[in-house]
């Protein structure tokens, strides 16, 4: 019972997203594995992005910077691929990530400036920073590294789903158990309550930014997985990871959530998106009807949580 | 004092700490010994919370010393307090309320077992480990806070108003289990209003006044009286009450309270406010006047009991009601109720303005007399009048309540308007308040500080524990027939 009450508002997505994909094999009646494939390369950067946005929100915070974080770790990737192997290469580029997101982090804690604001002037400082690696879109994607998105090993399961669940879980995993964990959300929930309780809250802080820095690096290599060239201006993934972010169940506010729920939340606005171009509906409203969705389903869950605690 | 004594658990010594040009401690000490029960004692503003605040390491001290078992407390943080051996339990809980029991205890790295033991020692059946913090009931989260604590057997147990929130037989369950903790050779500082309980539980007491310890007593029989005296000392001279001809009620109250009650806190407050009349409030902190201000200016709504405006009965939903029956709330926090970067003349104006019927500018030579008017009577410099953020606190304060000068007003709502005022101005502002009745408004005035309830005030009524206790005439009412009745000294006698 309490674990369907906790997973309450995860079980609630897959139903959606199962029905959505119902509806998709309606619509569309020859939608099978290779319509799966191309959704979750798509979702790919929109993923990494907004595990990355969901770890900062969790810790009470939001990082406007991480579409420019990732376009500065793609562009970094894709130069450093011309003269090194695909193996450092990514290694250093995560390294980036985690540091940019330390230093976001760092400069919150250290100035007591409001994360909005710090984070809003390095999406500007990191977008510069991009271009300055690289002017124009170039570079080079290491073939091996491309192949690894694509297709299937197991049948109706891509390739491109495997690696965010892997890269993902590789890095939360660890630390939804260790005590970093635990202060992350302490953190998030009541600041003061966790200070209390011993939490060095500074350093909770930077772990978060630091942590969504490297995988706001991952969604930057994913980024250019995909096309094969790396792209120094940033990609509309700013808001489209709080928008999933919220509709995943993570409070805006902080200490609730976790990030099962917001990376189906992602698959569900990219296949909203797929209903919508194949039933022939204007682009135009397709953004409206998305907006709609997630205030629609946030304030359903609001209410149904409301109703759950008065009974 | 036994400043010496080589076995002495925590040893605070010449504490100062000043926050700007206020001094909030300028020589604080307190001393516990293995198995002793100190009782903190002070009147709001001696600086217990600040003292409190630097021994748990939440502050760092400007001067002074604080020892635990000899050696330097390293008190930069909480839990390096908790690490040399002081563990407080502070008067919010401090559980993650999104996080379960388990995980609040691996946050603070509470073994579980001991944890267990204490809770149901300390009279809570039934609890199971991953029950959200926020699904409990705030007297659990008191006992898990102190349950705790007690499982990191820390040296100094410091519990800050640990019972204020909890029902008789668990409190009783508490003094129990705090006694056992002291007799097993720990020492325990006990913050706390309620002077039964310190007799009960407590060896001595330790009483600061105005930022210094005034002294250190043992409980025993008739220990009260001397407390209140320490507490009360020699105080600066506010100025006598102006010789003024005793206002008289006459005619049916603006204002009528009948069994107000606001689940939890508060149970029953009944008084009435006359036109034309300064009622004192008189409460320590936290017995339920934040609670009743908040019903009769519209920003909660009572849990029973009935209140009435000029005969009606009425029933708040939005502070926009009370507003529309003429009862003007002036918080104590002066932030909430000002334009900080907006001139004086705009903030005494905004009432006017905020009619919705004259929008525009400022009509009529009347008006614009009445703001000035108001001005002069404030005694701002006028250099500092282009931003209220530039005035001092004080000035800030006086245009708060000032401003009705100008406009007129029913009911006043005044909560503790003098916190954290200089004497000089607050002087000043008992003028005020009184022009405010004379002009025949009534004033409801909430004062942290007893000492002005002679100076501003007709009657008082006092609360304690959610309940009024007394009525008194604040003109004959000295400091310590209030301080006792405030610490509910005089509760047996008011319920005969």
């Amino acid at each position: 019972m309490s674990m369907v009450r906790k997973n309450a508002w995860v079980l609630g997505l897959l139903a959606l997203l199962a029905v959505l994909l119902i509806v998709t094999k309606l619509i569309q009646p020859s939608f099978g594995a290779t319509g799966l494939e191309s959704l979750a390369r798509a979702a790919l950067p929109f993923a990494f992005a907004t595990a990355g946005m969901a770890i900062v929100v969790i810790v009470g915070g939001i990082d406007l910077s991480i579409a420019s974080i990732m376009a500065v770790c793609g562009v970094t990737a894709a130069v450093l691929m011309q003269s090194m192997g695909a193996v450092p290469a990514v290694a250093i580029t995560l390294a980036l990530g985690g540091l940019m997101g330390a230093i976001n982090g760092g400069l919150i804690v250290v100035t007591k400036v409001p994360d909005i604001v710090v984070t809003l002037a390095m999406l500007f400082v990191w977008e510069g920073v991009a271009l300055l690696i690289l002017e124009t879109p170039g570079g080079t994607v290491a073939p091996g590294l491309r192949a690894l998105i694509n297709g299937s090993l197991i049948p109706f399961l891509p390739n491109a789903l495997l690696v965010i669940v892997i890269a993902v879980a590789l890095v939360w995993v660890p630390v939804r158990r260790s005590k970093l964990g635990l202060s992350i959300y302490a953190v998030g929930s009541d600041e003061l309550a966790a200070f209390r309780s011993g939490v060095s809250v500074g350093w909770t802080k930077v772990a978060a930014y630091a942590l969504a820095g490297v995988l706001a690096a991952m969604g930057g290599l994913s980024l250019i997985m995909l096309t094969g060239i790396g792209e120094p201006v940033p990609g509309p993934y700013l808001l489209a990871s709080v928008a999933a972010v919220v509709l995943g169940g993570v409070m805006l506010g902080g200490g609730r959530g976790g990030l099962l729920g917001p990376i189906i939340a992602v698959f569900i606005l990219r296949i909203i998106r797929t209903i919508l171009t194949l039933a022939n509906v204007d682009p135009n409203v397709t953004t409206i009807v998305e907006g709609v969705v997630m205030v629609a389903v946030v304030m359903l869950g609001a209410v149904l949580t409301y109703r759950g605690r008065r009974t | 004092m036994s400043r010496t004594e080589p076995q002495a658990l925590l040893d605070a010594t010449g504490v100062a700490k000043s926050f700007g040009a206020v001094r909030a401690l300028t020589d604080a000490s307190l001393h516990v010994s293995p198995g002793e029960v100190v009782a903190l004692m002070g009147a709001n503003g001696a600086g217990k919370s600040t003292f409190v605040k630097i021994i748990t390491g939440a502050l760092r001290p400007d001067a002074g010393t604080v020892l635990i078992r000899g050696k330097p407390a390293q008190v930069g943080s909480p839990a390096q307090a908790r690490r040399s051996g002081l563990v407080p339990v502070y008067q919010e809980p401090s559980l993650i309320p999104d996080l379960d029991v388990a995980d609040n205890l691996r946050l603070g790295d509470t073994p579980v077992e001991p944890f267990r033991h204490w809770v149901s020692e300390l009279g809570i059946e039934g609890l199971r480990l991953d029950h959200m913090i926020a699904d409990l009931p705030l007297a659990t989260l008191r006992i898990l806070d102190l349950a705790r604590a007690i499982a990191a057997e820390p040296d100094v147990l410091m519990l800050d108003e640990m019972t204020a929130a909890l029902p008789t037989d668990l409190v009783e369950k508490v003094l129990k289990t705090v006694r056992g903790q002291a007799d097993e050779g720990r020492g325990v500082i006990y913050i706390s209003h309620r002077f039964t309980e310190i007799q009960e539980l407590c060896d001595s007491a330790t009483v600061l006044r105005d930022g210094r310890t005034v002294g250190d007593l043992k409980i025993e029989a008739g220990a009260e009286e001397q407390v209140v005296e320490l507490m009360l000392g020699a105080k600066i001279d506010l100025g006598k009450a102006a010789a003024r001809a005793r206002h008289v009620n006459e005619g049916a109250p603006r204002l009528s309270a009948r069994g107000l009650a606001v689940a939890p806190k508060v149970t029953d407050v009944s008084f009435d406010l006359y036109p034309g009349e300064v009622l004192g409030v008189v409460a320590l902190e936290g017995q339920g006047q934040d609670e009743v201000f908040e019903v009769l200016s519209g920003f909660r709504k009572a849990t029973g009991g009935t209140l009435e405006v000029d005969g009606d009965a009425v029933s708040f939903n939005h502070p926009s009601q009370a507003i529309a029956k003429g009862l003007t709330f002036v918080p104590g926090d002066r932030a909430e109720a000002l334009m900080r970067e907006r001139s004086v003349r705009e903030n005494i104006a905004l009432p006017f303005s905020a009619r919705l019927r004259d929008w525009g500018p400022l009509k009529g030579r009347q008006e614009r007399a009445r703001v000035a008017h108001a001005i002069e009577k404030l005694q701002i410099d006028t250099r500092a009048q282009g931003e209220v953020q530039r005035l001092s606190g004080g000035n800030q304060q006086k245009v708060t309540i000032g401003r009705w000068l100008a406009h007129g007003v029913e009911t006043l709502l005044l909560f503790d308007p003098t916190r954290g005022i200089d004497v000089r101005t607050k002087r000043q502002i008992y003028p005020l308040v009184r022009e405010l009745a004379e002009q025949g408004a009534a004033v409801l005035y909430y004062t942290s500080e007893l000492e002005e309830v002679p100076l501003a005030c007709d009657r008082a009524v006092v609360i304690f524990n959610g309940r009024v206790v007394d009525v008194v005439d604040a003109a004959d009412a000295d400091e310590q027939t209030l301080m006792r009745a405030a610490y509910g000294l005089t509760e047996a006698k008011a319920a005969s």
